[in-house]
């Protein structure tokens, strides 16, 4: 599968998710492609021996009041590890997370030739992460950039001003780029795209959206 | 006993703080006899840097020490798992208190994969030598990028990973624009990339 990538996120991006500083919506999305990209799996992994390093380079702390046994110390609930990349189109952790098939998504009519199905986030995250479903040749509902944002192409494909997206590509688009994608003309496109501010559609299709989303 | 190491005119990542051969013997004596006295001193070798790690998140003391005893409690509980050939001792430890860190301190859920990549299928009893020399190189190469870098760029790249500062916030704090900070630690990034580029 990751021969077929071309996109990958910006550095920037991957150094903050290894460093555990991304927002949630944003590290989602690079934990869907990290699933599908062997090359970025190795980067993160190379990115972490970093922050080990630093943080045995951190200034020491010993003014731990007590230490306890462990067994006393059961640690409580554990998030349930990732399974392997499987050759389902939805990314595994995704899947895991969400509990969500390819197949058993709830899509929401957003307009004409566009779906959508918005992912919830936790309690202390911000921003917005949602899968969005674009039958062919439509033209994807523009969103307004406030702050970074990342779009993982699950299926089919789009293209824009910078290039073609097809499944496993990742597009790290910064505050200042304009652009307006379209589907592909056979496939269609399925992605996730998350952005760290809640999502202001924008454009003619988002003025239309606007009023029954609420977006 | 570590604290002697540490002068204002030696950068701290020069010193190897323990070599990653005791450490991964460390956590196999842990493994093994699950003794108080293999806790103490993996408490003792890393304690104090979680603690550290863990503040630096803005967490009162109390909730400091309660995340430094569940990090450490789950490299306790998981050692019989750890298998050098997967990565630095220190590495996986990391990887268990961001995560802690982005769940208990910041409410989110943690996307980053944590055990996976380092817990083997077949506990190991000791580490293949040859892969256990590559994973020293790592650390050791990694070093020698972070003594090297310049301080604007090193500044970014520890603003990221130990006060966990997405990039909108290491800017406002820096006073520098969004462009200069991401540009930053690109070229930190570069290096290190290209440092480790022949033990992949
Ligand atoms: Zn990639």
């Amino acid at each position: 599968m990751s021969a077929h990538i071309r996109h990958h996120p910006d550095p920037a991006t991957l150094l903050s998710y290894a460093a555990g500083a991304l927002a949630e919506p944003l590290a989602a999305v690079v934990a869907g492609h990290v699933s599908m990209c062997s090359r970025c799996r190795e980067e993160v992994r190379d990115l972490e021996v970093l922050g080990g390093v630093m943080m045995m380079a951190g200034r020491p702390d010993d003014r731990i009041a007590s230490i306890s046994s462990p067994r006393r110390h059961d640690s409580g609930k554990e998030r349930p590890a990732f399974a392997a990349p499987s050759a389902e189109r939805l990314p595994a952790p995704i899947a895991a997370a969400y509990g969500l098939s390819f197949d058993t998504i709830s899509w929401r009519r957003l307009g004409p030739g566009v779906w959508h199905h918005r992912l919830a986030l936790s309690h202390g995250a911000r921003g917005d992460l949602r899968l969005l479903k674009i039958s062919a040749g439509r033209a994807m509902p523009d969103h307004g950039h406030g702050g970074e944002e990342l779009t993982l192409v699950l299926d089919g494909a789009y293209a824009d001003q910078t290039g073609e997206y097809r499944a496993g590509d990742i597009q790290d688009v910064n505050e200042d780029i304009e652009h307006t994608p379209v589907a592909d003309r056979g496939m269609g496109c399925i992605c996730l795209i998350a952005s760290e501010q809640p999502a202001r559609f924008k454009g003619w299709i988002g003025r239309l959206f606007q009023p029954f989303t609420g977006m | 006993m570590l604290s002697a190491n540490f002068t204002a005119r030696s950068p701290l990542w020069a010193i190897p703080v323990m070599t990653a051969a005791s450490m991964t013997n460390l956590l196999s004596l842990i493994a093994r006899d699950r003794s108080d006295a293999a806790f103490r001193r993996l408490f003792e070798e890393y304690g104090p840097r979680v603690r550290s790690f863990m503040l630096r998140q803005g967490v009162d003391a109390d909730v400091a020490d309660d995340l430094t005893q569940e990090t450490l409690t789950i490299v306790w509980q998981k050692a019989a798992l750890y298998s050098p050939e997967k990565g630095a001792a220190s590495t996986w430890i990391f990887t268990i208190a961001r995560n802690l860190r982005i769940d208990r301190i910041r409410q989110q859920r943690p996307w980053q994969e944590l055990t996976d990549q380092f817990a083997s299928s077949i506990p190991s009893d000791m580490p293949l030598p040859d892969v256990q020399l590559d994973e020293q190189q790592r650390e050791t190469r990694v070093r020698a990028v972070l003594a090297e870098l310049p301080a604007d760029q090193l500044e970014a790249v520890r603003l990221a990973f130990m006060d966990g500062l997405p990039h909108s916030e290491i800017a406002e704090k820096l006073g520098l624009p969004l462009g200069t900070v991401k540009s930053r630690i690109r070229l930190a990034y570069n290096k290190l990339r290209s440092a480790l580029e022949d033990l992949r």
